[in-house]
């Protein structure tokens, strides 16, 4: 199995997207061997901007670029891009609906012994409540590039979330394309709608499923925002019930947006595995996988619950 | 440099703005007149004689940029694209107003304006993103970005400042509408800022000390920043919040306060 880091192939993307497109820009603050902006730093130095340990200013900054037709991707770990510099994104990014692209990796209770202040659990949740910001959250390495490409093509601004972890790449997830979710396996017992690190996760209860006889619908959500209502109300309507998945806050992230749509529309069992109130804490991934219920056992056992 | 007749008629156009800054606050019932009208002369100055601009093609790539980071003082700004033929004239009285393109703070649908403002601090680095965006393009435009002085208590703008010297970012200029009044008070009761001058100098940026109101002292400012090479410039400009209305002068109350009926008809005709 393939094992990417999410990081590797958004720095490569953007070396890839900047040799073809000269109004690519790409800004840091002091985090580019992590996220990988190196990558293109190292290429085009010309284009590419570190703040130092200031994201509000990377933001803001990056409005003003944006405003003289540049296609800014910002990075920086999940937690600072989203949460300290919230506001200029608000106000400077999202309201002028500019062409910035907020790349932002370590998200997740998987960034692991680096503990709470960098696990970034809410990032999701303050994106999604911004006008006219789009949502990505791919869920391996081949689908980071497609979300980049897609997010570089289109007009408006992007939250892009990745992880810290290496994962696996999933294969035959069939085209990508923003706000159209992917269908990964059939079935109309149970639904599990999942999103980034937890889409490989779910997979595994798909085949235990499968062995007690129970078909699962496996949908890849990597787009948050805009939301393929389409697809969730099918499977509201199509199947006994949902399981959701993130890595994330139940509050205000995929799982709410899945709510919100069930319920105005096609009220229906949802069950949510994700971070329930908490803060997280520091510790191998495996461990905090099991201590926030965010693993295969746990998912299996919502759907149990549906179906049952 | 200048003559007598080019200050005249610059102060002429100040004395117009002014009137119309206090005449679309009072018929908006609110707004910010004080910071209007103390920024007036540094804006006039820039849009009147020192900016490359043409109202008729807003987007020529060639053009000097203005961004206003103290967006509460739109009327001023809205006043001068008004003026300068962005857009008719008789919007002005739109201010405010429910469908209006005259938001309560600047905002893109706005001929001339350039990026939305009113969350005060952000300003300088969208400035900084506008003049990076010209070195990296090799255009030789300028950026101006007009702060108030309340606004410099936000962290942001001091991690702009040090970007933009660390970035040499010669193309731009920042000036401080240094009125000495915020929301609750005195700067120097809310917030000290002193030593202002040192703060900027500190940061790598080459300062230039001003009286705001005095034309030829405004004019000679922009002259000497557009000389300065390898730093951003800042002017520093002492003013008088609610400069040119008697009763608007060094009151607080009229920071964000709009004058009613009889104190517009007071201050216009104190402006005639």
């Amino acid at each position: 199995m393939e094992m990417l880091y999410q990081r590797d192939v958004y720095g490569n993307t953007l070396v890839e997207l900047g040799k073809v497109n000269k109004d690519i820009v790409v800004l840091d603050a002091d985090l580019s061997c992590s996220t990988r902006t190196g990558f293109f730093a190292k290429e085009f130095p010309q284009r590419f901007v570190n703040f130092g340990v200031a994201e509000q200013n990377m933001m803001a900054t990056a409005a003003g670029l944006a405003s003289c037709g540049k296609i800014v991707f910002a990075s920086s770990f999940a937690v600072f891009a989203t949460g300290r510099a919230w506001e200029q994104v608000r106000n400077s990014i999202a309201y002028n609906n500019f062409n910035v692209k907020i790349t932002a990796s370590h998200a997740g209770i998987t960034v692991g012994p680096d503990g709470s202040s960098h696990q970034a659990l809410e990032d999701v949740s303050l994106m999604r409540v911004i006008p006219n910001m789009n949502i990505i959250i791919p869920c391996d390495g081949p689908q980071t590039r497609d979300a980049v490409l897609t997010a570089a093509n289109t007009p408006g601004p992007f939250y892009i979330r990745l992880g810290r972890a290496k994962c696996a790449t999933i294969e035959n997830k069939g085209e990508f394309k923003l706000g159209k979710a992917q269908t990964l396996t059939e079935g109309k017992d149970i639904a599990i709608i999942a999103c980034g690190s937890m889409v490989s996760e779910a997979l595994v209860v798909v085949d235990n499923l499968l062995k007690k006889g129970i078909k699962t619908r496996l949908i890849n959500m990597h787009t948050i925002k805009p939301l393929d209502c389409d697809c969730v109300l099918k499977a509201a309507r199509e199947t006994k019930g949902i399981v959701v998945c993130e890595e994330h806050t139940v509050i205000g992230g995929l799982a709410s947006s899945v709510d919100e749509v069930v319920a105005e529309n096609s009220p229906t069992k949802v069950m949510r595995i994700g971070v329930r109130n908490r803060f997280g804490q520091s510790g191998e991934p495996q461990d905090l996988l099991k201590e926030y219920n965010l693993t295969a056992s746990d998912i299996e056992k919502a759907a149990l619950a549906i179906v049952s | 440099m200048y003559t007598p007749d080019q200050i005249n008629e610059l102060q002429e156009k100040a004395r117009q703005i002014r009137r119309l800054i206090v005449e679309m606050i009072g018929k908006a019932g609110s707004g910010h007149p004080g910071g209007s009208l103390s920024a007036t002369d540094l804006i006039i100055a820039l849009f009147f004689s020192v900016m490359r601009h043409n109202p008729k093609e807003p987007k020529w790539p060639g053009r000097d940029r203005f961004h206003m980071s103290k967006g509460h003082c739109c009327p001023l700004w809205y006043a001068v694209l008004a003026e300068s033929g962005y857009f008719p004239k008789d919007k002005l009285w739109t201010l405010r107003k429910f469908g209006s393109m005259l938001q309560g703070h600047p905002d893109r649908r706005t001929p001339g304006v350039e990026v939305a403002s009113g969350s005060l601090g952000q300003g300088l680095s969208v400035a900084l993103g506008m003049s990076l965006a010209g070195k990296m393009d090799k255009e030789d435009y300028r950026v101006y970005c007009l702060m108030g002085d309340g606004e410099v208590q936000e962290g942001n703008i001091w991690e702009a400042a040090m970007a933009a010297s660390h970035y040499k970012c010669d193309n731009l200029c920042g000036i401080l509408d240094y009125n000495g009044f915020q929301i609750d008070g005195k700067t120097t009761e809310i917030m000290n800022l002193e030593p202002l001058r040192d703060k900027w100098l500190a940061f790598g940026w080459h300062v230039i000390n001003i009286n705001g109101h005095d034309m030829q002292e405004i004019l000679s400012a922009y002259e000497q920043a557009k000389k300065i090479k390898g730093k951003p410039s800042i002017i520093i400009a002492r003013t008088t919040k609610g400069k040119g209305v008697s009763f608007m002068e060094n009151v607080v109350d009229f920071h964000g306060r709009a004058p009613t009926k009889e104190e517009t008809e007071r201050a216009l005709k104190e402006l005639e």
